[in-house]
């Protein structure tokens, strides 16, 4: 074996498998595979500290979010307003059992349990302590990412909107800008979010 | 600098799908974990190519009643209208939302059509052993990952306007039975890209032999 195999740790291409070596990077710098480009990695300044004010400003935004109503309408003096969980009643006793379920699913319950994850799993990172089953949290994390759906649930929204003003008067309510609030917060958050560097801290900590 | 192009595959070693550690891979039949986060190892995700084309499979024959069933029904005074997903973006053309009725008819019709036809081509590619365009096919692999969530963007105007549009005789909007099988086309081909594995594109016909 040549001398330089224990120099720097391997890593694979998550997209094609080519075995290559890890490189430190500059501030900002994004690491991409030699043979098919795509993104191996990249270098997140204070990560765990930026995700985790991402993250809490997010579930914050997120409970006003869930509290008011998202828009309200009005015909001929007759008003209605609805929060997301009324919509998801809605639904459901229209007996679309599964439409309501998977609107609850994506716009609720996946990114709670995402939101809750992420604060169990870096506010104790930041004092350089480790929470228990941290291993089981990401993989958790991973699996749970890309079924919350709050920024296409955000552009829904609007095209709804759109198609109601030719109905009624609407009125966005508080929910809806707190909606698009925590749209951007879970992208910067997982923009930020560097489960590299969150391995690498567990290793250190144990 | 021409360093060998070696894969993981090709050394004997596995890449953890959840913390990206290298490690050596175990001998066949034997049940490996990774050492450092526990996750079950595969050097490739198992049964790639038949779960993607059961998904790919169902998701096509949704993709019919998702389109020609109704997924909502408007009441009011003057009767009541049902609309498909196509007669939604017409009716936002007619109303002068062009840029919405584009948008909604590439999130709603386009991006699914796309994403099954891809990912069809993908899996045939690789059953076939074709070695060429392995860039271009990593790269349809990528954008069909990024896309395909916002698809659900019709799903959510329906639930908008259910919970709204409740005003007695004056108007009241019900979703149908459409919704549902978009739903499910949606979380089909979302599931079908997820058991595809983009490695195969790369793979020769040898390792995919063993």
């Amino acid at each position: 074996m040549p001398r330089d195999l224990t120099a720097r740790p391997l890593i694979a291409c998550r997209h094609c498998d080519l075995l290559q070596r890890e490189v430190p990077l500059p501030e900002g710098g994004v690491a991409r595979c030699r043979r098919c480009d795509a993104e191996l990695y990249r270098s997140h300044p204070r990560s765990v500290e930026r995700t985790l004010a991402f993250t809490l400003a997010a579930a914050v935004l997120f409970a006003i979010a869930n509290s008011f109503p998202i828009v309200g309408l009005e015909v001929q003096g007759v008003h209605n307003a609805s929060t997301l969980i009324g919509a998801v009643r809605s639904l459901w006793d229209q007996d679309r059992v599964l439409v309501a379920s998977l609107v609850f699913a994506t716009t609720l319950l996946f990114p709670t349990l995402e939101l809750a994850a992420m604060t169990y799993l870096l506010a104790p990172l930041r004092g350089g302590r480790v929470a228990p089953g941290v291993p089981q949290l990401l993989r958790f994390i991973q699996a749970v990412k890309p079924w919350g759906m709050v920024e296409v649930f955000m552009l829904g929204v609007l095209v709804s909107l759109v198609k109601l003003a030719h109905l009624a008067r609407v009125e966005p309510g508080v929910s809806l800008w707190a909606f698009g609030g925590v749209m951007l917060l879970l992208a910067a958050a997982a923009a930020s979010f560097d489960a590299r560097e969150v391995w690498a801290r567990v290793r250190v900590a144990r | 600098m021409s360093a060998p192009r070696l894969s993981a595959l090709d050394l004997g070693l596995v890449s953890c799908q959840v913390c990206a550690l290298v490690s050596r891979a175990a001998p066949a039949g034997v049940a490996a974990h990774c050492p450092r986060c526990g996750a079950a190892l595969h050097a490739r995700r198992p049964a790639s190519l038949v779960r993607t084309w059961a998904f790919l499979i169902a998701a096509a024959i949704l993709y019919l009643p998702a389109n020609l069933l109704p997924i909502m029904q408007s009441s009011s005074l003057f009767g009541a209208q049902r609309d498909t997903i196509l007669s939604g973006v017409a009716f936002l053309w007619d109303s002068g939302s062009w840029v919405l009725a584009v948008l909604v008819f590439f999130a709603s019709i386009v991006v699914p059509l796309l994403k099954m036809l891809a990912l069809a081509v993908l899996a045939a590619t690789v059953q076939l052993d074709y070695a060429r365009r392995r860039h271009q096919r990593a790269r349809l692999y990528r954008m069909i990952e990024f896309i395909g969530r916002w698809s659900m963007l019709d799903i959510y105007v329906v639930t908008i306007l259910v919970a709204l549009v409740q005003l007695g005789v004056f108007a009241s909007v019900t979703a149908e039975a459409g919704a549902a099988a978009f739903g499910a086309v949606v979380v089909l081909t979302m599931f079908a890209a997820m058991a595809f594995d983009p490695r195969l594109i790369w793979d020769t016909a040898k390792d995919r032999r063993g």
